[in-house]
């Protein structure tokens, strides 16, 4: 029930609704729990719901974080040897 | 597709390892739990746990919205359904998992009760609509993530002033499931499960924000780490952990930065603050009596209560004594404990409600964890 993935958003609909992509599913959503979402915009939903909206910087920074840390052992590790 | 598959590169998990393999003192075990059933999903999915130095434990919890109910809810619910032209409504989940006397909603649904499989808490409202001469009771069940969208459909429900439509509220909280888990009699004097920090749920915190779990990192001085879906989010939310451990730390720190705030969704809040309000004490399976842990509908609201429309008498019924689910919700035992598990009960035939659901422990280990091989000098046996 909570396992979701990021829906891109394509096209605001009546209602407070918007059609949503999810890797290629499309779906109705409701956007009564989220403010000033656009299409584009990236939205993590559940049960039908846009619970947040996700940050673009924030995704670009966390993988940064992945590979950064990941060089800075790379090189402690050299240095040491 | 974005935002997925780089956080899933495997030359990028593999180095995130080599730095929880250098990072991790060989000379201590930490002992990790992954609160929500959506990261034990992905701990086994991606067989995350081969990733990592043996001194590592990952203990599942009980994050998984229909394993935590109890036998006598789900009695309830049977009793509820077989209301003469009543139109029961629940996520999909709920439908499969065992009630007392071998029942099942899906089981009562094919002897002729309307039981209808929704995705959406939405889709209750037009059943309601296109139904206007009978019941319809939505089964609400799930942590912070499902509230929001019960307390709109209820405000809706109000708004268009639907008088056939009530909601089964079994709504319950994660931060009060944490913190009984923390103070459980069985877990501190026992000392049969150590927990040294938690990896606190990716959804469940998109609501409530970062800022709920520093009760726990200060109270009980473990440390938290709110990591995201995927298994990249997950293996680095284990080495943040593993670094405050290794420097005697115990924050609230955020990897899913990209949909966690500190506060947290404010508007979903506010709905749920209005709609909602705390219970004195929520039964759990696995957790038994949990003070504060789930919600109730307020009494403006009562008018979509189904519990004020209809007779739902407090149950307490005992598990199938063969059922470990328990113990592996509380995080003291873990699925291979169980004398069934794979044998009699299975996906297919499940005996107790981690079974059900792929974010129960039993399910997921059962998918992705059954057949890899013990690790030497861990299960093997000499004989
Ligand atoms: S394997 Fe089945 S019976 Fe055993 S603990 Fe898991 S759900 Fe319960």
């Amino acid at each position: 029930m909570c396992l979701a993935i990021p829906a891109l958003v394509e096209r605001l609909t009546s209602g407070d609704n918007a059609i949503v992509n999810l890797a290629g599913v499309r779906k109705e959503i409701s956007l009564a729990l989220v403010d000033q979402v656009e299409p584009g915009d990236y939205v993590i939903v559940h049960v039908g719901f846009a619970l947040q909206k996700l940050d673009p910087d924030e995704a670009e920074k966390t993988l940064l974080l992945f590979d950064e840390m990941s060089n800075q052992i790379d090189e402690n590790t050299q240095s040491t040897k | 597709m974005k935002y997925i598959d780089a956080f899933r590169d495997g030359t990028l998990a593999r180095k995130i390892a080599h730095n929880i393999a250098v990072e991790a003192d060989p000379r201590r075990e930490y002992s990790l739990m992954e609160f929500c059933g959506g990261h034990t999903h992905a701990i086994s999915r991606y067989g995350i746990v081969d990733l990592l130095p043996d001194n590592i434990h990952m203990i599942h919890g009980p994050g998984c919205p229909v394993c935590v109910l109890p036998m006598g809810k789900l009695e309830n619910m049977i009793q509820l359904a077989q209301t003469p032209g009543l139109i029961l409504c629940s996520y999909g989940d709920m439908l499969r998992v065992p009630a007392a006397g071998g029942n099942s909603l899906l089981k009562i649904k094919a002897q002729g009760c309307d039981i209808r499989m929704i995705y959406s808490s939405a889709d209750v409202l037009k059943i309601a609509q296109l139904n206007p001469q009978r019941q319809v009771v939505f089964l609400a069940i799930g942590f912070e993530t499902t509230t929001p969208p019960t307390a709109v459909i209820i405000k809706q429900a109000q708004a268009l002033g639907l008088t056939n439509f009530t909601v089964f509220c079994n709504h319950v909280l994660t931060p009060s499931a944490i913190s009984h888990i923390l103070q459980s009699p069985e877990i501190r004097q026992l000392g049969l499960v150590q927990l040294d920090g938690f990896i606190g749920p990716a959804h469940v915190s998109t609501v409530i924000g970062s800022e709920p779990y520093r009760y726990f990192a200060e109270e009980f001085q473990k440390p938290v780490v709110i990591a995201g879906f995927e298994p990249l989010d997950v293996m680095q939310a284990i080495l943040m952990l593993i670094r405050q451990l290794n420097a005697g730390r115990a924050d609230v720190e955020n990897e899913f930065t990209r949909a966690v705030l500190p506060d947290g969704n404010l508007k979903a809040q506010l709905l749920v603050a209005e709609v909602f309000e705390l219970r004195r004490s929520f039964e759990w399976r696995g957790l038994g009596l949990v003070p504060y842990s789930a919600l109730r509908i307020k009494s403006g609201f009562a008018d979509f209560d189904a519990e004020q429309r209809f007779d739902i008498p407090v149950l307490s019924i005992a598990d199938n004594k063969a059922c470990e689910c328990g113990a592996i919700l509380r995080g003291v035992k873990h699925p291979r404990d169980c004398k069934i598990f794979g044998t009699a009960c299975t996906p297919e035939n499940p005996i107790g409600s981690c079974m059900v659901s792929s974010e129960g422990a039993c399910a997921a280990y059962y998918r992705y964890g059954r057949f890899r091989e013990p690790r030497p000098g861990n299960t093997v046996t000499k004989n």
